[in-house]
């Protein structure tokens, strides 16, 4: 069977396309198709584990080339070892149960086929990731869980909300996606090949220089950053709630928001290469863990407290594989790689747990705000007790499944006090929050009467899942019970088996801390000793800041998006004004030359060609002047050339200094002369052509 | 001599153009269908050529070492005007083959996309498959004249199909269009001159050149280079020479601005790596990191400026300067095979993407004569199958994996990042977070949100031919994306060859 596992994801896409295709318009033959497909996939799933418990974990892989280039070859493949093999169970576990309960939850809905469609196109991206054996098929499969997740947490989009919620989905996402194609871009150059065992076999022959090394692990960590909903952005889960609850059950809780945590262990070889990006892993996991344990604890929606526990509790298995990373480059033992997987997996099934009971309560009682509800214990018993069980496991509460593997994440920080210290305060708000969850939910007198009355125990398509899962939920962690000698620990490993063995302070201490948060909410929000409005005025700065979530949202749209749709506009009128301005003015500019030039052709050039007819005319009128026919003038011109005759002659230097006076003298006397003559001659011969020639020349020149 | 294929891509469109001239004017659907019928002979022919190059000569190249060598399918050089030398010379090989399937898939899908036109509609479908011509010409040509002379040919039935058929401004974008490109072609013609007369003996031909340019002085290569760049570029468009793109874009008929993006484009891109690329690897050398810079600031401005727009014909216009800022980025960093297949990759992959998102924008536009984003508003609720494809195409250029687009985009990366400056590079990876926020908010603002019944509420859903038009392009843009596998072993021996003839 492990050789066929890729039959599993395939499976999901055939549900895909037979709905898409030909089942659309039958609404119960699209959710059967889904059904069936993933039932299937979940029975396969089991059996591959089987096959992969029988070969001790000895791992599978096979591939074939999609296309090569020069040395790069891009290959889709099949890797099955016990990692995958856990995270097919848990893909195919929730899945299972998100969609048999969908049935009962999506009754109604206008696109109700269209829903399972996305939900079987989801798990078909989800399981492929999960089987993926390199680099460049994991990021593929990577892209698609988002596109799903974008449509899916859409689904509702007439709701203004939800539609930006799936928007802001993508994009966040996508940015941390930016630093993953970076990570894999350097893997590319500096490996030569994206399969995980050769980049593996070459990080640790030091192949790859250290400071590449990690440069890589952290931007392939950014890329985990944005899907599994890390600080700085995590923004875009809580959001994501306005999808429907069993999307937020299985992409925002159990599977996809997982995926970067299993990027993670599936890379480890990076971070245990690079002790500095196994730290940054680390602490970018407890800052995320803190800060949204930290705002669920004031949080009134019910999906957004679950919101920001995933992303808490996200945190919390970055951050032990991040130490496993960073203690087992320094030569230690460390029991996070361990804790990581198996917390993902146990919370796959408590929180999908969690997520599916409060869509039972949201669709009992018609909304989400948890001051509204209260008392709804005796009115939705297997509801009620579902959800009370998740809750007591992901407090940590012996010996439900959160208990084992919470107490592993505490295990690996036996070597950093710090992370010690933060992770158990993150466990005891952990529990505060859940069970001022639970007693408001649940417990107590009604705040909402009206929706109270209306409130009644959801039908069997999604009791059912709940009841599975809350099985799950106690037992699913005992496979790493710490007295198993071929437990949990010895099946997913990395590096060489570590067995620690039950460490009974630790227990203890965990135990004491979960209890003490649930008996405070008990005081708080079911006794009511200390009232929760009192103590929210005492610590008003700090209250203010939690419930505002940090104000991340609002910085991010000042820092980020207003400046940059500010930029985008400014560049669309710069492009417009500027560039295409430029092209224009250039254009305008070709006509105004033209223009000039037409001017210039009209006035100048062809305007000298008639002042060369005028002058000629004009002179040739002149001359007309001079030759008035009178003996007077004749005479006087030549005395004016004898008397320049003898100048000439004898008083050479007087010409050459005083020539310009001479000239002067000589042209002023044609001028006076040609006057003189000119008064005559009209005078003379007033009734004569000359005038009408002159008449008849301009109206030659005006056309 | 053999079947002459490659002449009838072009001639075919031709002899078309004239019968449709003989059917009276009122038989309008004889018109369609003559013009539609006779653009599937040139696409046949062209499926033809890629199956039988695949199967039969894909591994030419890798033993040739000109670029003559590389030509699976010559016809000539037989000489046409011998006392110039110029001589007509037809050739096909790994790059031209998958522009000319590209060409004739296009070329009829934008004819089924015209049959919506009402007006002169004789004139339209004759100066359309002159267009179609001039396109498949251009891929073949093989000697300058012939290459110059279908380049400028398609110029004149672009300009009458968007200064006749065009929106309210189309007088203005139809002459920018032509004056914009006649400009660049100036520069072109320049240089086809300097490389005549440089010849010994003066020819034309463009295979004898390229083996003979790298001879010439670096001053004479970077003329040539620089003056066949801008050119190229104006057609590409590379920034800045962009701006005629969204004006003939947006004033376009739709099956024309289809035309213009999915096959026009292409051209520049094409002659740079057939062309000036190959011929002038020097000037390449030293002017690579200058292309790529600007490939940068296409990819990065155009997604910017896309963000900003409120049409959305403008808003795809910009995203094919910002996708084509990758095929220049895959341009500058020559040396690597991965980047000139992911150019070639982008070149068809934005053709089926950016040619579907046209058609789709004019599907809308037909019912609701309107472009403006914000005056639609969840159109998802009325028009399921309508909003699937667009979302489907909106993906598909955003670059999501599983489909072309990615894969272009992620070879043209991992070629640029080990040839080029990374940083650089890096930044160019922006363009992938930019491209999904422009295309969300086009997808949000139309199909999500509340949908107003009282405004849209006559809007009717795609029909059966506009379906027909766009599912190639869907099936195309899938199968490439699932499996470039064949797409590549198309090109990789020729775009080898290329690599060796660039590094002389």
């Amino acid at each position: 069977m492990i050789e066929h596992a890729y039959i599993i994801p395939l499976l999901q896409l055939f549900a895909f396309l037979m709905i898409v295709f030909f089942l659309r318009w039958k609404e119960p033959l699209s959710a059967a198709c889904s059904i069936a497909m993933i039932v299937i996939g979940w029975v396969m799933s089991v059996v591959v584990l089987i096959e992969m418990l029988a070969r001790h974990g000895a791992p599978y892989e096979a591939f074939f080339y999609l296309t090569s280039f020069a040395t790069l070859n891009f290959e889709i493949g099949l890797l099955v070892d016990p990692l995958t093999a856990v995270m097919l169970m848990v893909v195919t576990t929730v899945g299972g149960c998100v969609v048999i309960y969908s049935v009962g939850y999506m009754k109604g809905d206008p696109r109700f086929s269209r829903f399972f469609s996305y939900l079987s196109l989801f798990l078909f991206a989800m399981l492929g990731l999960v089987l993926a054996n390199n680099f460049f098929m994991i990021f593929i499969f990577w892209e698609l869980v988002g596109l799903t997740s974008y449509l899916l947490i859409g689904f509702w989009f007439e709701k203004k909300v939800a539609a930006d919620a799936g928007k802001k989905a993508f994009i966040t996402t996508r940015i941390g996606d930016l630093g993953f194609i970076v990570g894999l871009l350097l893997i590319a150059a500096y490996a030569g090949t994206f399969n995980f065992g050769e980049v593996f076999d070459k990080v640790s022959a030091g192949f790859i220089p250290a400071g590449i090394l990690t440069v890589i692990a952290v931007f392939v960590f950014c890329g985990a950053v944005g899907k599994s909903a890390q600080f700085p952005l995590h923004v875009w889960l809580p959001d994501a709630m306005e999808g429907p609850t069993p999307v937020s059950a299985l992409i925002h809780a159990a599977t996809m928001v997982a995926a970067g945590v299993y990027l993670v262990a599936r890379t480890m070889p990076l971070f245990v290469g690079s002790a500095e990006a196994a730290m940054v892993v680390a602490v970018i996991g407890l800052v995320t863990s803190f800060i949204a344990a930290s705002i669920g604890l004031v949080q009134n929606d019910i999906k957004r407290i679950l919101a920001y526990s995933t992303v808490s509790q996200l945190g919390y298995m970055i951050m032990a594989l991040g130490l496993f990373g960073y203690d087992s480059a320094h030569q230690h033992h460390s029991a996070g790689y361990v804790a990581g997987t198996l917390h993902l997996m146990t919370h796959g099934c408590f929180k999908g747990l969690l997520f599916l009971g409060a869509g039972s309560v949201i669709h009992a009682i018609g909304t989400n705000d948890i001051q509204e509800m209260g008392g709804l214990g005796p009115k939705m018993k297997t509801t009620a007790i579902a959800f009370m069980i998740a809750s007591l496991s992901i407090a940590g509460i012996f010996p439900f499944s959160g208990f084992w593997s919470k107490d592993e994440i505490v295990a690996a920080t036996l070597h950093h006090p710090i992370f010690m210290f933060f992770t158990l305060a993150i466990a005891f708000m952990t529990a505060f929050y859940m069970w001022r969850l639970c007693f408001l939910t649940f417990f107590g007198k009604p705040r909402n009467q009206e929706r109270f009355e209306h409130a009644h125990e959801s039908p069997r398509w999604m009791t059912w899942p709940l009841v599975f899962l809350a099985f799950l939920s106690i037992f699913a962690g005992w496979v790493a019970l710490p007295w198993l000698h071929h437990g949990y620990s010895s099946f997913v490993y990395y590096g060489e088996v570590h067995h620690a063995g039950p460490n009974y302070m630790l227990m203890v201490i965990s135990t004491i801390v979960a209890v003490s948060g649930i008996g405070l909410a008990y005081l708080i929000y079911y006794r009511q000793t200390i009232s929760a409005d009192r103590l929210a005025e005492r610590f008003r700065p700090i209250y203010t800041l939690l419930y505002n979530k940090y104000y991340f949202d609002e910085f991010y749209d000042l820092i980020l998006i207003r400046p940059i749709m500010a930029f985008a506009r400014f560049m669309w009128t710069f492009d417009a004004g500027v560039i295409d301005g430029l092209v224009n003015l250039t254009g305008r500019a070709t006509i105004l030359w033209s223009d000039i030039k037409e001017w210039f052709d009209t006035w100048i050039v062809d305007g000298a060609v008639n002042g060369v007819g005028w002058l000629v005319r004009q002179g040739s009128a002149l001359l007309r002047f001079m030759e008035p026919g009178k003996v007077q003038f004749y005479a006087l011109f030549v005395l004016a050339g004898v008397v320049m005759a003898a100048l000439a002659k004898y008083e050479r230097a007087f010409i050459v200094t005083r020539w310009p006076l001479l000239s002067g003298v000589f042209l002023i006397g044609l001028v006076v002369l040609g006057v003189l003559t000119r008064y005559d001659a009209v005078k003379q011969r007033k009734a004569q052509t000359v005038t009408g020639m002159v008449e008849i020349d301009t109206e030659e020149q005006k056309k | 001599m053999q079947f002459p294929i490659l002449s009838l891509l072009f001639f075919v469109p031709l002899a078309g153009m004239l019968a449709v001239m003989l059917i009276p004017r009122e038989r309008k659907w004889a018109i369609r269908w003559t013009a539609t019928v006779v653009s599937l002979v040139p696409l046949a022919l062209s499926a033809w050529l890629t199956w039988d190059y695949f199967f039969n000569y894909r591994d030419l190249a890798t033993v040739a070492g000109t670029m003559a060598e590389c030509m699976a399918y010559v016809e000539g050089p037989y000489n046409w005007i011998p006392s110039l030398n110029i001589q007509y010379y037809l050739g096909a090989d790994g790059i031209s083959i998958p522009l000319l399937i590209l060409t004739g898939l296009l070329t009829t899908v934008s004819l089924l996309a015209s049959f919506g036109i009402e007006d002169r509609v004789k004139e339209y479908f004759a100066f359309f498959l002159l267009l179609a011509a001039g396109m498949m010409g251009v891929f073949v040509a093989l000697d300058f004249f012939l290459f110059y002379v279908f380049w400028e040919v398609m110029l004149v039935p672009m300009y009458f199909l968007i200064g006749v058929w065009g929106g309210p401004r189309k007088e203005y974008a139809a002459i920018k269009f032509f004056l914009y490109t006649l400009f660049g072609s100036i520069f072109m013609l320049v240089s086809i001159l300097i490389l005549y007369f440089t010849s010994q003996p003066h020819t034309l031909n463009m295979m004898t050149l390229i083996e003979t340019t790298p001879g010439l002085t670096h001053t004479l290569q970077m003329v040539c280079f620089i003056f066949f760049f801008i050119a190229f570029a104006i057609k590409v468009p590379v920034w800045p020479f962009h701006t005629w793109l969204p004006d003939a874009h947006v004033e376009a008929p739709t099956a024309v601005s289809v035309i213009l993006a999915g096959v026009l484009l292409k051209m520049g891109t094409y002659a740079m790596l057939r062309i000036s690329w190959p011929m002038f690897p020097e000037a390449l050398r030293s002017l690579s990191f200058w292309i790529a810079i600007l490939g940068l600031i296409g990819i990065i401005y155009g997604a910017l400026v896309s963000m900003a727009q409120k049409d959305l014909k403008k808003l795809v216009a910009y995203s094919s300067v910002s996708h084509m800022g990758y095929c220049m980025l895959a341009l500058a960093a020559f040396s690597s095979v991965q980047a000139i297949a992911g150019c070639m990759f982008q070149m068809v992959s934005h053709g089926l993407i950016t040619g579907a998102l046209f058609l789709l924008v004019g599907v809308l536009y037909d019912r609701a004569h309107t472009r403006e984003i914000a005056a639609f508003g969840g159109l998802g609720a009325k028009l399921p199958v309508y909003t699937g494809i667009m979302v489907f195409f909106s993906m598909a250029a955003l670059g999501l994996p599983g489909m072309s687009g990615f894969i272009a985009e992620f070879m043209i990366f991992i070629g640029a990042f080990t040839v080029l400056n990374k940083v650089l590079v890096g930044i160019c990876v922006l363009g992938v977070v930019l491209g999904a926020t422009y295309m969300l908010r086009m997808v949000q603002n139309v199909f999500l949100g509340k949908f107003d019944a009282s405004k849209w509420g006559g809007l009717t859903e795609i029909n059966l031919r506009e379906t027909i038009a766009v599912a190639p392009l869907m099936v195309l843009t899938v199968l490439i994306g699932v499996y470039p596998k064949p797409l590549s072993m198309l090109m990789s021996a020729t775009i080898e060859n290329l690599i060796n003839l660039m590094a002389r």
